[in-house]
Order: structure tokens, then sequence, then C-alpha cells
């Protein structure tokens, strides 16, 4: 694969409340600080990532918005003042004695993209703790590496990267709802309203990143493609976490999958077991049930399984109506969306905070995150597409690149650069929506029809047309070689005859 | 009086049915299931299954995607796309309309693609495209060969079926492709579509080694716009899979014409499909000759349904498998049927309208195509729209279009033609002719064939080049007067087209595809000159390279070669000295 030199620059604002300086500041406040910090993922792919951050006191505004009762009312109160871009983080540095964060925690990560610190220990101990929350709020090193793994050598990779879905314009989200036994059960679900509820907000704030669109069907007689397993003790059914593998693939003839467009769809089934396999339950490795008696496939979608209960049974005449519980559903189903898209929380010190989303399902610096790996991921794809591409001209030589081809290369790798300076600047958005430009371009002239290496006639099959030709003639030509090599043996052997 | 009690007894059945099924279910959709069994006058079965998807959404609004009943992958299609109505059938075989009778629904031998667009199709020709792309991709047929050398827009031909506002022809596409081969792996599809698969209900006849060892196996969907009621202020959705296959149970069955859901299909019905509202087998029982008691149906059928179906009286004996006492005494229905005695089969009836086509001419110059359509009503003269779609590399002679019925020329009363241009569109023809009483209509139009480039010539070209079928639509006189039906209440087999007054019904026919023969080019010849050329460019190579390399010099006599020794071992036996 092509080298690239990715330079990430995230702009950050310290600002100290009063009270909160460290002694061993280099200088007065306002004052600018650059560091720096290499990422590698393989000997020509490497990251440098630049913090530029800009250390300064408080306005009268934001002492203002910091004199509340707690840090959600500050969070809010700020987020009104800043307009901070895409990627960009504002750290507030509040005194050691603060009553602002609750006792024991010392970092505080809002909804937006500002953090409160408390402070303590000088300007070192500070830029650790700056180190920490940028690695928190924009990217870590596995994180690009995650986006770059089809450059990473295999093995190198922690589980979660190949989790993550690829970087694409588009995504189509697809909820079933699988009844294997209409006879016993009638499964009604109002996906409609839990979709506007739980995950149009994630949607609408993840627009930017891509299109998404949402549909849901119900497929009957659709079964799993194991048996479970009958357990006496419990008497219950039991799917263990070996076979789960083999659960996907019949189910998956039946999802009719985007007949209508290319994005790569995501999956979410609930299926709801037969009665003669309920209740059902999903066994880790270890053998305890799973409790949220739910799966993921990586970059395919997710698997709940919903069980009937029992004393239903016992009353009800078949078939039985069955309401799911949407709310039930779509925390799972919500939590394995952030997860197929590398928002899940990693594991933190204690000392710090995350605010939940809340309503909006998604925190401004964890669609920044998103932004962050994916602009660079897009921009590995394009380097990845277009030296395909070269190396199928260096294989064809007669290929005929059309006009329109070749502006479609030129914008590409226009866009791409442009991508990459916008990045080494600080400036995520502009950034993202390049590479996305570059992503477009590159992939419209790979799969341009008249690239098909189909259509060029193979040279080495013109030597076979002509065959007929050079066999006849090689054979006189052949049995002369071989003359001369009898006779220059005769040759040498007739001197030792003479001896 | 015993009729009236069950006929009260069955909206109340339904009305139970309706509370049993709890007020979280007055639904959005609904299923009906239909199957149809007619004995054919030679002796054959036809069967025809019919699903019924209703949909009480409207699919363009676009914000709908939540798919209960209906199949995600053609809800998308229609909204994605604008599809007003959308008919798609593949077929294998032929109807035979004279000896079979007319069918309910027939469909010309390969697959058949026709569809309404909706108005706010700006580029309906990228939409079509599109649209039979991603439809050879549901049904795995090769409906990506559908391009604009076989697609035409008929004036007069197709109308919408469904709910529609104005018929701007513009919007409406048709393409044939007579070539295409049906089997297993169109049907497969076909079955994912239906809600219960061929887990449950009717479907679960739909074996494919047995529907494919037929005489005539059709599957068709059909999507359109209907009214969600009787107002008709809101539009429903309806998708409808149809399946006709005929089985020749004469030959099969030793001379006998009985025959048995088991005999067909190797299987029985155990249950409905649990998700449908209807789920009916029709038998057709209607006596041939006045004669009643000529058949007999086993197990005796719970209620008989009389109909006008196409200009005839019919009776059928209907088994309703949501009527839970069909399953008290046995578990599973295996439909039979006996005839009480041989029929004669001498003289079939003949149906009003049918018609036949052939390919006339020698050599590989020009040619004629043949239209013979046949009117045996005794004495009511009707119209009939005629479609050709003629492949360019047919330049058909317009000057040469005669019509002529009894020996005189018949004028049509509506002609459009659409001019072929190469390589680019077919040749449209329609023509409105009106059929006298008891006659006989031949149309003649004369071609000559065009020479292809060497690429575009299909594989196996000497097997000769499809002409696809040509279309006739036509209101044809009814002998008895028929009944304004109830869509949702009759049986599904009645209510595809719509019915206008009482006095006429509507038949589409199509006549046979036609097999012509274009020159053909011997595609070997290249290869041989240059194996020809080549063997004689060696030959003379190796003599002259034999001329400049070899040394010569004057041998020794040698004792002489293998023949020279034979010789004088035959020599040696006659006692003869040796060479």
């Amino acid at each position: 694969a092509a080298s690239a030199q990715f330079q990430l620059t995230v702009p950050i604002a310290v600002v100290f409340v009063p009270g909160s300086v460290p002694e061993d500041l280099p200088g007065p406040l306002p004052f600018r600080d650059v560091q720096e910090m290499e990422i590698s993922v393989n000997l020509r792919t490497s990251t440098t990532s630049r913090y530029q951050t800009v250390y300064r006191s408080t306005t009268a505004e934001e002492e203002a918005a910091l004199d509340v009762a707690t840090a959600q009312e500050a969070d809010a109160a700020l987020h009104l003042l800043q307009d901070a871009p895409l990627g960009a983080l504002t750290v507030y540095v509040l005194p050691e004695t603060s009553s602002l964060l609750p006792q024991g925690i010392s970092v505080y990560v809002g909804k937006h993209r500002s953090a409160l610190v408390r402070a303590g220990g000088g300007l070192a101990a500070l830029r650790v703790r700056l180190r920490q929350l940028t690695q928190v709020m924009s990217f870590t090193a596995s994180s690009i590496a995650a986006a770059l793994s089809d450059r990473v050598p295999d093995g190198q990779l922690g589980p979660d990267a190949r989790r993550h879905l690829k970087s694409s314009l588009g995504y189509e989200i697809t909820f079933s709802l699988l009844n294997p036994d209409p006879k016993s059960h009638a499964v009604d679900w109002d996906i409609e309203g839990a979709v506007n509820r739980y995950v149009q907000p994630i949607l609408d704030k993840l627009s930017l990143v891509a299109n998404f669109s949402v549909d849901s069907q119900i497929l009957y007689y659709a079964v799993l493609g194991v048996t479970p397993r009958f357990d006496k003790e419990s008497s219950s059914f039991l799917l263990s976490a070996h076979s789960l593998p083999h659960v996907i693939n019949p189910v998956e003839a039946r999802l009719g999958s985007s007949a209508a467009s290319l994005y790569p769809v995501l999956n979410f089934l609930l299926y709801v077991p037969e009665r003669s396999h309920s209740p059902l339950y999903i066994q880790d490795q270890d053998g305890a049930p799973v409790s949220t008696n739910a799966f993921h496939s990586p970059r395919w979608g997710g698997i709940m399984i919903y069980n009937v209960e029992a004393p239903a049974y016992a009353k009800a005449s078949l078939p039985l109506d069955v309401d799911v519980d949407m709310v039930r559903v779509m925390e799972v189903f919500l939590a394995q969306l952030r997860l197929l898209f590398g928002l899940s929380r990693e594991e933190l010190p204690p000392e710090f905070l995350l605010e939940s989303p809340g309503d909006e399902g998604l925190a401004d610096w964890e669609l920044d995150r998103l932004l962050w790996a994916h602009t660079v991921e897009n921009i590995a794809t394009v380097s990845t597409t277009l030296t395909s591409l070269a190396q199928l001209l260096d294989k064809i030589g007669n290929i005929v690149i059309k006009d329109d081809v070749a502006s479609e290369v030129y914008q590409a790798v226009a866009s791409a650069q442009s991508a990459m300076a916008q990045l080494a600047t600080g400036n995520l958005l502009s950034a993202f929506q390049a590479s996305k430009e570059a992503v477009t371009s590159s992939e419209r002239a790979f799969f341009d029809p008249s690239l098909l290496h189909l259509l060029y006639f193979p040279d080495d099959q013109k030597f076979a047309i002509y065959i007929p030709l050079f066999l006849p003639m090689a054979v006189p030509i052949l049995l002369s070689l071989a003359k001369i090599v009898r006779e220059a043996r005769q040759r040498t052997k007739e001197p030792t005859k003479l001896d | 009086r015993g009729g009236g009690g069950a006929m009260l007894a069955a909206p109340l059945l339904l009305l139970l049915l309706l509370v049993a099924a709890g007020p979280g279910r007055a639904r959005r959709d609904a299923l009906r299931e239909e199957l149809l069994l007619s004995p054919l006058p030679t002796g054959d079965v036809a069967a025809t299954f019919q699903f019924r998807t209703r949909w009480d959404a409207d699919l363009q609004r676009g914000a709908v995607s939540h798919y209960r009943l209906f199949p995600k992958a053609l809800g998308r299609l229609v909204a994605a796309l604008g599809v007003r109505e959308l008919h798609l059938a593949l077929t294998q075989g032929f109807w035979r309309t004279r000896t079979w009778g007319q069918p309910p629904l027939q469909a010309p031998a390969g697959a058949e693609l026709w569809v309404w667009f909706q108005p706010t199709v700006t580029d309906v020709d990228k939409a079509w495209k599109e649209l039979s792309n991603i439809l050879s991709g549901i049904f795995c047929a090769s409906l990506n060969f559908i391009d604009s050398t076989n697609t035409v827009t008929p004036t007069a031909s197709f109308k919408p079926l469904g709910l529609a506002n104005g018929t701007d022809h513009h919007l409406l596409r048709y393409a044939v492709l007579p070539r295409e081969v049906v089997c297993t792996e169109n049907l497969t599809p076909w079955k994912k579509l239906l809600p219960c698969g061929s887990k449950a209900g009717l479907a679960v006849l739909l074996k494919a080694e047995r529907l494919f060892h037929s005489s005539y196996h059709s599957q068709a969907v059909h999507i359109r716009p209907v009214c969600r009621d009787d107002s008709c202020l809101a539009v429903s959705w309806e998708l409808r899979q149809t399946l006709t296959v005929v089985f020749d149970t004469f030959a099969s069955g030793q001379g006998k014409k009985d025959w048995s859901l088991f005999k067909m299909f190797s299987r029985t019905l155990t249950d409905a499909c649990p998700l449908a509202s209807q789920s009916k087998v029709y038998v057709d029982i209607s006596p041939k000759n006045k004669e009643k008691e000529l058949l007999e149906v086993t197990p005796p059928p719970a209620s008989v349904h009389e109909a006008v179906v196409q200009g005839d009286k019919k009776t059928y004996a209907v088994y309703d498998l949501l009527s839970p006492s069909l399953f008290n005494t046995s578990r599973s229905l295996n439909v039979q049927l006996k005839w009480m005695r041989p029929q004669d089969s001498s003289e079939l009836p003949t149906p009003i309208l049918h018609a036949q086509r052939y390919v006339s001419g020698y050599g590989l110059h020009t040619g004629e195509i043949s239209t013979l359509i046949y009117n045996t009503h005794p004495y009511r003269a009707f119209p009939v729209i005629l479609l050709e779609t003629v492949p360019w590399y047919l330049r058909l002679y317009v000057h040469t279009l005669t019509i002529i019925t009894k020996g005189k020329e018949n004028k049509p009363s509506y002609i459009h033609y659409q001019p072929a241009q190469d390589r680019r569109r077919p040749h449209l023809l329609e023509m409105l002719i009106q059929l006298p009483a008891n006659s006989v209509t031949k149309i003649t139009i004369q071609f000559e064939r065009a020479l292809l480039k060497w690429t575009e010539y299909t594989p196996d070209p000497n097997h000769g080049f499809y002409v696809s079928s040509s279309v006739l639509s036509a209101l044809v006189p009814s002998v008895i007067a028929m009944k304004d039906v109830d869509v949702e209440q009759s049986p599904l087999f009645t209510s595809l087209f719509p019915s206008s007054d009482g006095s006429s019904y509507f038949v589409r026919l199509y006549t046979e595809p036609l097999l012509v023969n274009l020159p053909t080019p011997d595609f070997s010849m290249p290869y041989n000159v240059i194996c020809l050329t080549c063997t004689v460019v060696a030959v003379c190579y190796g003599s002259f390279y034999n001329l400049l390399t070899r040394t010569f010099h004057v041998e020794e006599p040698s004792r002489g070669g293998l023949a020279k020794r034979l010789a004088n071992i035959i020599r040696k036996f006659r006692g003869v000295p040796p060479l």
C-alpha cells in the first residue's frame, strides 16, 4: 500500500479559573504551547498528533457560568458561550477546593466539547490530565490504528479493531422481528414509535457522518441455524457461545438486504423462539447465561432473543398475543449500535466522570471521535483505491482512460490532499467533508464500467492464436538445435578416442 | 333454506375471527391465499395459486418503512423508484388457448415486465433500467438484459389495472424476453416473498420438482394501488403473487383423467397459513355437457360457489382451510376428482377469441409474419387491440401490411407504428381491428433480415432469434350477463382485471413467440484462415530453413535400410543370392 503521513491537530483551550493557575507556568497568561505525539501504524504509514494548546484565564461570562451548583448546570451554561468548531476542546481548570465536582472526581466530561478539571500538582500533572482527556474526547493510538486496520499487520490489532463498521457514505439499519412460530405467537412490536423515540435522535446527530435509512420487517418461519440444547436443571434451552457463529447464515438468506442501494446494512434481529424451544438463553464461554440474552456480530449487527413468559401459555389460547417491550429491546440494540460504530465507552480511571448524553443519544465529543477516525479511514481508503487503480493500469497497457475518469482521479487526489491539509490545521469538519468527496470520486473512477479489465484482450491469448504458426516453425529450429548439440557432443568425444 | 343459513354463518365466523384476533390486531395489512383447480377440456389440470397481500399504507409517502406482511424488498423498490404499478411474469411453456380455453391469467413465454411509473418520475428510462436490474437481482432472472432494444411504450394495449388518475402512456414501459428460461432459481425467491414462505398454507404444495414437471408454468408478481374501501378516499397497496401450472394428468395417469392433489404435487394440505385471513381451495366442477353427474370430488365440499367467469357460468367446489370442521375427520386435505365415465374429447369447446402466429417465407433474405385471429362468436363482432413488438434486425416493410377478413380487406380503425432504429429500439405496431362475427382475420407483414455485427450474435446463433409474442387485448362480449362483484369478497381469480359492464369481459391473449433464423456467419472461419495460412507459411519457412542450414555431403553406401534387409531375408528363404 502507498505510504501516508497523517498529521492530526487538535486545538485545545485551557481556561484557568482564578485561584487555579499553577505556580510553575513558563510565562504570563495567555500563552501558546504545542505538543506532538507519534503513532506508528506500519513502516510506511505514521500518524503525528499535535496538541495545539492555548492557555488563558476566564472571561467574566465564563466565571458567571461556572458559578452554579453542579457540573451539569455549568456544562449547559458554558455551552451557550462557546462556539467551538468540531474537534476543538475547551478545558476549564477549577481550583482544588471547588465544590462543582463531586467528591473524589477530578475530571468531568460534559455533553459538549468541554471538560472541567480539578487543579493540583502543578503544570506537569495538568499536562498528564490533558493527555488523558484528549484520548477520551478525540482519539487514541488504538482508535487511529483501528481506522487504518487495513494497513496494520495481522495480530497487532486488538479484538475491537475489526468490530467497527467501515466508513461509508451511508448506512442502512434494518430491524427484523423473527417469529418462527406464528401458530403459537402473534408477536407485535411498536417499532415505529421506538425508532422515533430512541434511534432517531442518535441518527440525527450522526447525519453529519453519513446518510442513514431505517426500516423494519417481520419475518415468519425464520429459524436459527442451530438447535438449542435442553437443560434439565433450569428447564430451559441454551445456546452456547461457540454455536453462535452458525446462527446467522440461514436467517441472512431471508433478510433480503439492500436490493436498492449499495450502502452497508446493519441488521438488528429480535428473535422470539418457537414455543417448543422456549425459554431460550445464550450462554457465554464460561457457561453462565448472558444477562441481556443478546449478542452482536462485528460489522453485521446484533441478535437479541426475546422469550415469552412461560405462565402466559397456560391461560390463553393459541396464538398467544405477544407485545414486545420495546424499551428493553432498544436498550440492547442501541448499545450494539454504539459498539458497531466504535462509540462504546471505554474503561476509565475512577476520578473521571462522563456525563451521559441524555435525550440526544450522543455527546458532541463522541461525534468528534467518530469524525477523527472516519476522516483518517477515508483518506486511507482513497489511497488504497487509487493504488489499486494504478496497479490495474500497469497490468493492462492499452487500457483507455476516459476524460471523466481522469478528472475523477484528479478530483480524488485533490480532495484527499486538502483533507490532509485541513487535518493538519485542525479543521475537522472541512477535513471530513473533503475526505468524503475524495472517497466518492475515487470510487466512481474505480468502478467506472469502462475500466473492466475483461473488456481488454489479454496478450497471452493473442499468442495462443498464433500457435499454428509458431509450432510448425519451431519444429525445424528445435531439430537443428538438437543436431548441433549432438554434433558438438560427438566432436568432444572424438579427441578422447584418438588418444 | 340451509344455504341461507350457511351464508349467515360465514360473516358471523369472520366476526368471531376478528374478535379472537384482538383489538391490537385490527391490522393495516391482510393476506389472502387461494388455489383454483380447473380441469381443462383436453384432460390436463390447471392449478392457479394466488396470494394477495394488501397493505393499508401509502408506499409513495416515503416515510413508511416498517413492513409486516408486505415484503421489504419489493416495498422499497416501489417507494424508491416511483413505481405505480408493476407486473412481472416468468413463464415456461405456452398456454394453448385453443385447446385449454381462456386462461385466468396468461403470460407470454419467457419473462414479461410492464411498469407504470408515477408522474413524479422525471427520467422514466433511467428508473426503468434501474428497476429491471434490481428485479433481476431479486428474482434471479436475466431481466438485466432489458434495454432500449426490447423496450416499447405501448399506447393502447396496457392500461393500469389499479387506481390511476391519468393514463399518460409515456410513464409506461413494456418489455418481453422470450428467450428467458424459467426454473427453480426463479421460484425460490418468489416463494420467499410470501409471508409464510413455503412452510405453511397453500404454499406447501409449491414443490419445484413437481411444478417444473409440467406442460406450463407461469409465476407472476403484480403490484398495484387499490381502493382501501368503497369510498375510495385512501389508497392501499396490493401485492398479488400468482402461479399457474398445467399438469398433463392424462399422460401421467395411464389414460385416466382422474387426479388428486397428492398425485399432482406429491403433498397434501394440512393447514392454512396462520397469517392469512382467508385460505380457500376452489375446484371447477362446472358441468360441461349439461349432464351433471360427470365427475365426483372427494372429500365432499362444504359449500359451492357459482359465478360467471369469462362469459361462462361456472360452479366451484369450495374448501375453506380456515374452517375448523375441514380437518376434523382427517388430518390433511387431499382433493380428488374422479370422472364417472370416460369423456369424449372429440368436440372441444373453442374459445370465442383465440389466435395463432407463424413466420413463413424461404431463404435468409426476406420473410413474412402472419397472424390469424379467430372470432368464433356466432353473432357479435368486437374490436381487438393487437400489439406487435419486432426486434430491429427484422426490418418490417410496413407497406406490405395486409389485414384480410373473409376475403376482404379490413381497415384498422386505429394504427400506431413506431419504426425501429438499428441497435436502439424495436418496431412497435399497435392496431385496433374490428373482428366480424364468426370470422378469421389474417394479418401479414413482410420483413427483411438484417446482418448483425459479429459480437451481436447470441450464443448458439443457429438456434435462431426469438420474436416476442404479440399481445391481443379485447373486451369479449359475454353470452351471459355478469354481475358486478365486490373485490374484497369474491375469489381472487376473478378480480385481477377490472370488470367493465355486465355485457363483456376483458381478455388478454398472447400468441406463440416466433423463432427466426438470421444469416449466420461461420464463426470459426477467421481461425481456420489463420490456421491455414500459418501452416502454409510454416511449411515454406521449414523448407527454406532446411535448404539454408543443411550441409550436403556424399555418403558411403551403407549396409542398407530395413527394406533391403527384409528383402535379403526373403531372398535367403527363396535361395536367391542377396542384393
